[in-house]
């Protein structure tokens, strides 16, 4: 419980004083009332309480005023449910200054922070920097002493007070319900809504268009994907463009075992949407690291957990770089573990096995792309991959 | 005076013409309860509001747009670098525009907040039973809302289309592309093609900024005005029962608390966006497909989503042609969906198993509630495992153990520790409950030894006062269950009957496992003995009704 709470806190006499305390002893006398029976309700002024009060509170003048319960008060106008003012008038001065000094250092503040936005300026580093601390110190200074300021006053120069407020049952009264019920109903039978079934059906029937014309307004959303997914703009003899440097790669110039590139299809490097497909890692590895499988027949099925023999060009091969979890760039790669590793959900796949999944949640492993050089030594595609980079998809078989 | 010719003034003038004199009265007499954590609920309201603000500023410069620009800006090192306009434009407003960087860090720093906090009062109200009858909608429409604000966030950190949303951006896509049979057309229409297109950024903008803010905006009013209508609920004290609120009115005391708060509020935000950096787009580089950094995590309060992609076994099924994709689709949903369907069921659900209709509001001390509080932490553990998960690269590394290992205990403790956080938590409630039995009959230690007659030594102790006397003494008796009224009868009531009946049986035993109250005496000389019995067929106690002596001195 805390202290500013506590009624009947100050150790002031009983009721019959002069001071603001006795309002807080009152507010507690009505908490103590509260439990009680709460008759003469009906027989109490309505006004005084205010709108508020409804059957079953106990009376407002004996709940939250000082009067006493001889019936004493008839006649005298309402009175103070708040106490007028602080108890130490000494320290209510001291803390007014206080509070004021608060809003006085708050407002220099405030006006710093204009000094500081005309002064400072942006466009370099430094100053943006500057700026930052001078503009968000002034700012957090000036709402830090606002609030301070503020919970001072109302800690320490508003006199503690609690007061005590019924609560009614959230539902309505059966009559109430009845009232509500009966003009429904009239409502209703006046409309002749319920009556005449014709309107009602043709009514209804006549907004199923409306209902369902967002179905159709949302149609141009975006083309339907059809068998997009499937494909990617590699093609047999695009050549591999070193993404960065645009520049074409020879098996030569990328000699470096356990080195790691990534490249895209020419001409697309700068095409996000083709990218985001055909994104490729290419791999060099030491001879005999490679795990080979069985030759692809042309068109044919391969087997996905082991290299294809026909598909690197001397030791390098090329793995789609999309994660075939959600489509991140599988872009770590740890050389002497072979592992390459998606930094969004550690799918990880081993580079010299085909790319097969050997830890996390991707399930597929990262598709490779038949690549091979051209008369001047590049490497180029040979096909598009055989079957869709990324993610699963519903209709991918 | 003034005020005075004021309100004779324009008041006058504006009651003339809105009748508000009564009605406004009431208003500002209205009672507020205090208690520190009611205070989480402002946090979430100034920190919607700063957004607002703060946001509406954002929204003058940022340009939604998926253009390609070429950079000319003040941030040197991206210059001539191509990138879209939205992320040319942010980087515009945080080195180009004076105060807009501070603006930016006080706009993300305050939807964490906004989060954080919806979080924090989330488990405020669910500890408390606070959102019991009649305030089960306003819980519902608190799970909506948090529902939307996460979204809000993913849309607004998405917006910028540095290289880290666009990640995020693309695990969004992947995530829709899991859906059976509707999930490539999602994606399509939501991003108008193929990923990452053009139409995505201008789509999320205008969900961010009008249709998500609006929505929020509605259901907080809804929200709020039911808290007035409904009156706020109060924690137990001397003379605070179900049927009264106790509290200080809003005018001028509850006004003058929530302004300062309001202050406090943005002075923590502006700190917070003065001094620590969030969201360094500029770092990130603008998005393109082919690139990602390790280490790479969304905001927090996805970080659960997160945790749970990351965790799940690679499990995918194909039949028919099609392909499921199991490892994608349940992670992304079944998690979160327990955690908010469960939060959602759950009042209704307690409703069902004890029978208890009444209205409620004088809140729960957590630990009368045991298997209501278990469940709770029970679920924050579920929640925290994934959460943490979500960043088990970092952890990994901070700790210096293997990834997989983070993932395989991950992948254990989102089953056990649940069970265990549960057994705990209910161990550790029925623990309290017995110390408030003991204080309630042996009263309060005094530290004065004394030697009796016999030579025996006791130690003195006192009744406990009034104030905690009503504390210890608020306890929520569900009603009895009518299989137990009607035991004589042995015709099972309707409700009881059949194998439902005998679940709502045994949860009922579950739920309403308490250790009972004992009469209050405290005489100091702990003659007293527990009472015996379930305590399933006790009355209720509302704090300070029976037990409070009219004006009584105040103990502390």
């Amino acid at each position: 419980m805390s202290d500013t709470n506590s009624p009947g806190q100050p150790g002031t006499g009983g009721p019959g004083d002069s001071s603001w305390p006795e309002y807080l002893t009152g507010a507690e006398r009505h908490g103590a009332s509260s439990s009680g029976p709460s008759g003469a309700s009906a027989a109490e002024p309505e006004g005084r309480g205010g709108p508020r009060r409804v059957i079953g509170t106990p009376p407002p003048a004996a709940a939250r005023t000082m009067l006493p319960p001889d019936g004493g008060a008839a006649g005298r106008e309402a009175v103070r449910e708040l106490p007028a003012g602080p108890e130490d008038p000494a320290r209510a001065k001291r803390v007014e200054k206080l509070v004021a000094a608060c809003f006085i250092i708050a407002g220099l503040a405030g006006l710093a922070f204009l000094v500081f936005y005309s002064t400072i300026g942006v466009g370099s580093l430094t100053r943006v920097l500057h700026s930052n601390l001078a503009l968000g110190g002034s700012m957090a200074l000036m709402f830090l002493l606002l609030g301070i300021g503020a919970t001072l006053w109302v800690r320490h120069l508003m006199p503690a007070v609690e007061l005590t407020e019924q609560r009614h049952p959230m539902a309505s009264t059966q009559q109430e319900r009845a009232a509500f019920k009966e003009t429904f109903n009239e409502g209703a039978e006046t409309s002749q809504f319920v009556k005449r079934p014709l309107i009602r059906r043709s009514l209804i029937a006549a907004t199923v268009p409306l209902a369902v014309a967002p179905i159709f307004l949302l149609r141009d959303l975006g083309p339907l994907p059809g068998t997009s997914l499937d494909y990617t703009v590699w093609r047999k003899g695009l050549r591999l463009l070193v993404y960065g440097t645009n520049r074409p790669v020879t098996a030569a110039e990328f000699s470096t075992p356990g080195s790691i590139i990534s490249v895209g299809p020419e001409g697309y490097l700068d095409d996000d949407d083709a990218m985001a497909k055909a994104a490729v890692t290419l791999i060099k590895f030491r001879p005999g690291e490679i795990v080979y499988g069985p030759p692809a027949k042309p068109g044919g099925a391969t087997v996905r957990n082991t290299v294809v023999p026909n598909w690197t060009v001397d030791n390098i091969v090329a793995y789609s770089k999309i994660c075939t979890h959600l489509g991140c760039p599988a872009a770590l790669y740890e050389q002497t573990t072979h592992r390459i590793l998606c930094p969004c959900h550690q799918s990880t796949f081993l580079a010299t096995e085909g790319a097969r999944v050997i830890f996390g949640p991707a399930t597929r492993p990262l598709p490779q792309l038949p690549i091979g050089v051209d008369a001047q030594g590049y490497l180029i595609a040979l096909s598009d991959f055989n079957q869709p980079v990324g993610p699963s998809f519903w209709e991918r078989s | 005076m003034s005020v005075e010719r004021a309100l004779e003034g324009t008041g006058a003038w504006l009651d003339d013409r809105l009748h508000g004199a009564r009605g406004v009265r009431v208003l500002l007499r209205k009672i507020f309860p205090d208690h520190w954590s009611f205070l989480l609920g402002e946090i979430i309201l100034y920190s919607f509001i700063i957004l607002l603000l703060t946001g509406t500023f954002l929204t003058l410069w940022f340009q939604p747009s998926m253009s390609d620009v070429i950079y000319h800006g003040s941030y040197v090192p991206l210059r001539g670098v191509r990138m879209s306009e939205a992320y040319a434009s942010t980087l515009h407003i945080s080195f180009d525009v004076r105060g807009g960087l501070l603006i930016r860090q006080i706009h993300h720093w305050a939807a964490d907040l906004f989060m954080a906090a919806i979080m924090a009062h989330m488990i405020r109200i669910f500890f408390t039973g606070a959102y019991r009858k009649p305030r089960e909608i306003n819980w519902l429409i608190g799970i909506v809302l948090f529902t939307l604000g996460m979204f809000e966030g993913l849309f607004g950190y998405s917006l910028p289309d540095d290289l880290l949303s666009g990640a995020g951006l693309r695990i969004t896509e992947g995530i829709l592309q899991s859906f059976p049979i509707v999930g490539t057309y999602l994606a399509f229409f939501l991003f108008g093609g193929p990923f990452p297109g053009h139409d995505i950024i201008p789509r999320m903008y205008i969900l961010h900024v009008l249709v998500i803010p609006g929505v929020i905006l509605a259901l907080v009013t809804v929200h709020l005005f039911l808290m007035f209508h409904q009156k706020h609920t109060q924690m137990p004290g001397k003379g605070r029962t179900n049927e009264n609120v106790v509290g200080a009115p809003m005018y001028p005391y509850f006004m003058a608390k929530t302004g300062a708060f309001f202050f406090f509020t943005f002075a923590a935000l502006a700190l917070a966006a003065t001094f620590t950096q969030i969201n360094p787009i500029w770092l990130y580089g603008p998005y393109n497909p082919v690139a990602m950094s390790a280490g790479s995590q969304p905001d927090f309060y996805m970080g659960a989503l997160e945790g749970s992609l990351r965790m799940f076994p690679p499990w995918q099924w194909v039949f028919f042609g099609h392909t499921f994709a199991f490892n994608v689709f349940v992670p992304a949903l079944l998690p979160l969906g327990i955690v908010f369907g469960g939060a959602a069921a759950w009042p209704f659900l307690e409703q069902w198993i004890t029978g208890d209709r009444r209205e409620h509001h004088l809140n729960d001390r957590p630990r009368n509630a045991p298997t209501r509080t278990a469940l709770g932490i029970a679920m924050i553990t579920f929640y925290g495992v994934l959460w943490a998960e979500g960043a088990n690269d970092i952890i990994a590394d901070h700790l210096d153990i293997s990834l997989y290992l983070t993932t395989w205990i991950a992948r254990i403790a989102w089953l056990v520790a649940p069970i265990l956080a549960y057994i705990i938590t209910k161990r550790i409630c029925l623990g309290l409950q017995r110390k408030d039995a003991h204080l309630l009959e042996h009263g309060v230690e005094t530290g004065i030894i004394r030697q009796l007659p016999g030579g025996e030594f006791i130690e003195e102790t006192r009744p406990v006062d009034e104030e905690a006397l009503a504390v210890l003494t608020s306890r929520n008796v569900p009603p009895p269950l009518p299989a137990l009224v009607a035991a004589e009868t042995e015709v099972p009531p309707p409700g009881m009957r059949g194998r439902l009946g005998k679940v709502r049986e045994r949860l009922y035993n579950v739920v309403t496992e308490s250790v009972p109250l004992p009469e209050p005496h405290g005489n100091g000389h702990g003659n007293g003995h527990a009472v015996e019995g379930n305590g399933h067929g006790q009355e209720s106690l509302p704090a300070g009704s029976s037990t409070e002596p009219g004006g009584g001195e105040d103990q502390h």
